[in-house]
C-alpha cells in the first residue's frame, strides 16, 4: 500500500508497518543497482580481470 | 557429460549416478505436485481441517521451516556483523538452506490462502494490526535477500564465471554484502518474533497467551531467540548428512565446532528463558485466565498432549543439547555433536508444533472438548513436497557450484589427474592473468 492508496491513513500502525517495507525494499534495490551498474562500468572500463 | 559445468578440483560422481538421485527424488516430488494440483483445483476440502484446526500441519510446517532456515541469517550476523571468519567455509550452504526453507515456506502458504492469486493482497490491502501482515512483509522481502545472497555462489559457476559482466557481478555483490546480511537479520528478527507473538496475543487462547513488553508478548521474543539457536544445528545437520552421502569431508571441524559452540550457548540461555517464561505462565499468567497447570495437559485421548511433550520440549530437546554443546569434549565428539544438533532441531520444531497445534487442541470453554486432527494424505504429500525439492536443490548445488569452500583441500584429487585438468586449456587458474582475483567465497 502506498499513501495514495484510498485505503491509507496517516497513523503510526500505517507509517512503521509500511516504512520498514519500503526501508527494507530500498536498500534492497538500492544494493542490486548498485551491484549491476558498478559490474557494467568496470566492464566498460576494461577491469574483468583479464584472466579469461 | 556435464564435467565442464563441475567446479575446478572435485569429483563428482557419474551422471547415470546423479540422474538415478534426482529421479528418485523426483518422484516423491511429483507426488506432491500431483495433491497441490488437487488442492488447488478441488480446494481446501481435500485436506483434514476444520474450525478447531484452521492452523493445521501446514502452519506448523511452515514455523519449523522457517526457524530452521534461521541459520542463514544467524550466521549472516556472525560472519558480516560480528567479523567471525571461519564461518565464511560453511555460509554458502547456510544461505542455500536458507533459500530453500523460505522458498517452502512461502510455497506452503500459497496451499494454505487457499487462493494464491490473491496473495498480493496482503502487501496493498494490508491489516497494520496484524502480526502476521509484518510476517508476510518481512518473510517476502527476506526471501529476496536470501536469493541476492545466493547469486553471487551461482555465478562462481565454472561456466558462468567465464562472463565477464557475471564475474564482476559476483564480486560487487559480494563486497556490498553486509548490507544485504544486516536487512536480513533486521527481517529475520522481526519475521521470527512476530510468528511467536501470535499465539502469544491469543488471549482467548490461555495456553498461548504470554504478557510481555510494549504490544509484543515474550513468545516474540523466544521464537526468534530459538531460531537463532536452533538454525545453525539444522545446518550443521545437514551438512553432517551431506558428509555422510557424498562420502566427503566437506567443513573442517574448527568450523563446525565454533558453529555448534556459539549455538550451544545460545540454547543454554535460550532454554533459561523458556523456563522462566514456562514457570511465570504456569504460575501467574494460566491462573489469572481461571485455569490451572494440570488442565493443559490432562484428560486428552490417549495422553497425546500430556506432560511428556513439555519435558521433551525443554529437557530433552532443550537443556541436554545445551549441555552437550557447551562442552569442549560434547562438540569434539561425533556422536554426541550430531545427538546434539538432532535434539535440537527436534526441540524447534515440537516447540513449533506446540504453539501451532497444542494451542488449538486444547478446550477452552466448558461445553468443549479436546479436538482432534490427523492431516490427509493430500497434507501429508504437500508437506514432503519441499522436503524432495530441498534434497534437489542441494544435489544440484553440490555438483556444479562451489558450495563448500574447503571441499579441494580436504579431498584432494589424485596427482595425474590433477596434472592433466591443469592441462586444458579451459581450465587454467583465475590467477593466471595480470590482475589476479580472488572469487567471493576465498575473498
Amino acid at each position: 500500500m502506498l499513501p495514495f492508496s484510498f485505503e491509507w491513513i496517516w497513523d503510526p500502525s500505517h507509517m512503521v508497518f509500511h516504512g520498514g517495507l519500503w526501508y527494507a525494499l530500498t536498500v534492497i534495490g538500492l544494493g542490486v543497482t548498485y551491484c549491476v551498474i558498478k559490474a557494467v562500468l568496470d566492464i566498460s572500463k576494461g577491469k574483468d580481470g583479464n584472466h579469461h | 557429460m556435464d564435467s565442464a559445468l563441475i567446479p575446478k578440483g572435485v569429483k563428482r560422481c557419474p551422471i547415470w549416478q546423479f540422474l538415478l538421485w534426482i529421479g528418485a527424488n523426483g518422484a516423491v516430488l511429483a507426488w506432491g505436485v500431483f495433491a497441490m494440483l488437487l488442492i488447488y483445483i478441488k480446494g481446501l476440502n481435500q485436506t483434514n481441517m476444520n474450525n478447531a484446526y484452521g492452523f493445521a500441519l501446514w502452519i506448523w510446517a511452515d514455523l519449523a521451516v522457517i526457524a530452521l532456515g534461521g541459520g542463514a541469517f544467524f550466521t549472516g550476523f556472525l560472519r558480516y556483523i560480528v567479523g567471525k571468519g571461519e564461518i565464511k567455509n560453511i555460509i554458502n550452504f547456510a544461505v542455500l538452506i536458507g533459500v530453500i526453507c523460505y522458498t517452502s515456506a512461502l510455497l506452503i502458504l500459497g496451499f494454505d490462502v487457499g487462493q494464491p492469486l490473491r496473495g498480493w493482497f496482503i502487501f496493498w490491502h494490508a491489516n497494520v494490526h496484524s502480526m502476521l501482515t509484518e510476517v508476510a512483509f518481512c518473510l517476502s522481502a527476506y526471501l529476496i535477500v536470501l536469493i541476492i545472497e545466493y547469486v553471487p555462489v551461482v555465478l562462481e559457476n565454472r561456466q558462468i564465471d567465464k562472463i565477464p559482466f557475471f564475474h564482476k557481478l559476483g564480486h560487487n555483490m559480494h563486497e556490498v554484502m553486509a548490507v544485504f546480511a544486516a536487512t536480513g537479520v533486521f527481517l529475520s528478527f522481526f519475521h521470527q518474533g512476530s510468528l511467536g507473538g501470535v499465539p502469544g496475543v491469543l488471549f482467548g487462547r490461555p495456553f498461548g497467551f504470554r504478557e510481555g513488553v510494549f504490544i509484543w508478548p515474550w513468545t516474540f521474543f523466544l521464537f526468534t531467540w530459538s531460531a537463532a539457536a536452533g538454525g545453525p544445528c539444522f545446518t550443521i545437520l545437514i551438512t553432517k548428512l551431506t558428509e555422510k552421502i557424498t562420502r566427503k569431508k566437506l567443513v573442517k571441524d574448527n568450523v563446525i565446532e565454533l558453529l555448534a559452540k556459539i549455538s550451544g550457548w545460545m540454547i543454554f540461555f535460550y532454554i533459561i528463558a523458556k523456563i522462566a517464561d514456562t514457570l511465570y505462565w504456569a504460575n501467574v499468567t494460566a491462573p489469572s485466565k481461571g485455569f490451572t497447570f494440570m488442565q493443559f495437559y490432562s484428560n486428552n485421548a490417549g495422553s497425546l498432549y500430556g506432560l511428556w511433550i513439555l519435558i521433551l520440549e525443554i529437557g530433552i530437546c532443550g537443556v541436554l543439547p545445551a549441555l552437550i554443546l557447551i562442552t569442549d569434549k560434547g562438540r569434539k565428539t561425533q556422536a554426541t555433536l550430531l545427538l546434539a544438533v538432532f535434539l535440537a532441531v527436534l526441540g524447534v520444531g515440537l516447540n513449533r508444533w506446540v504453539m501451532v497445534l497444542q494451542v488449538l487442541a486444547i478446550p477452552v470453554l466448558s461445553f468443549e472438548s479436546w479436538a482432534t486432527y490427523f492431516p490427509s494424505w493430500q497434507e501429508i504429500a504437500t508437506t514432503l513436497l519441499p522436503v524432495a525439492y530441498g534434497v534437489i536443490m542441494i544435489s544440484i548445488s553440490f555438483r556444479y557450484l562451489p558450495i563448500f569452500p574447503q571441499e579441494r583441500e580436504l579431498n584432494p584429487i589424485d596427482v595425474p589427474a590433477a596434472a592433466a585438468q591443469v592441462a586444458e586449456p579451459e581450465t587454467q587458474t583465475t590467477d593466471a592473468g595480470p590482475e589476479p582475483e580472488l572469487s567471493p567465497a576465498e575473498s
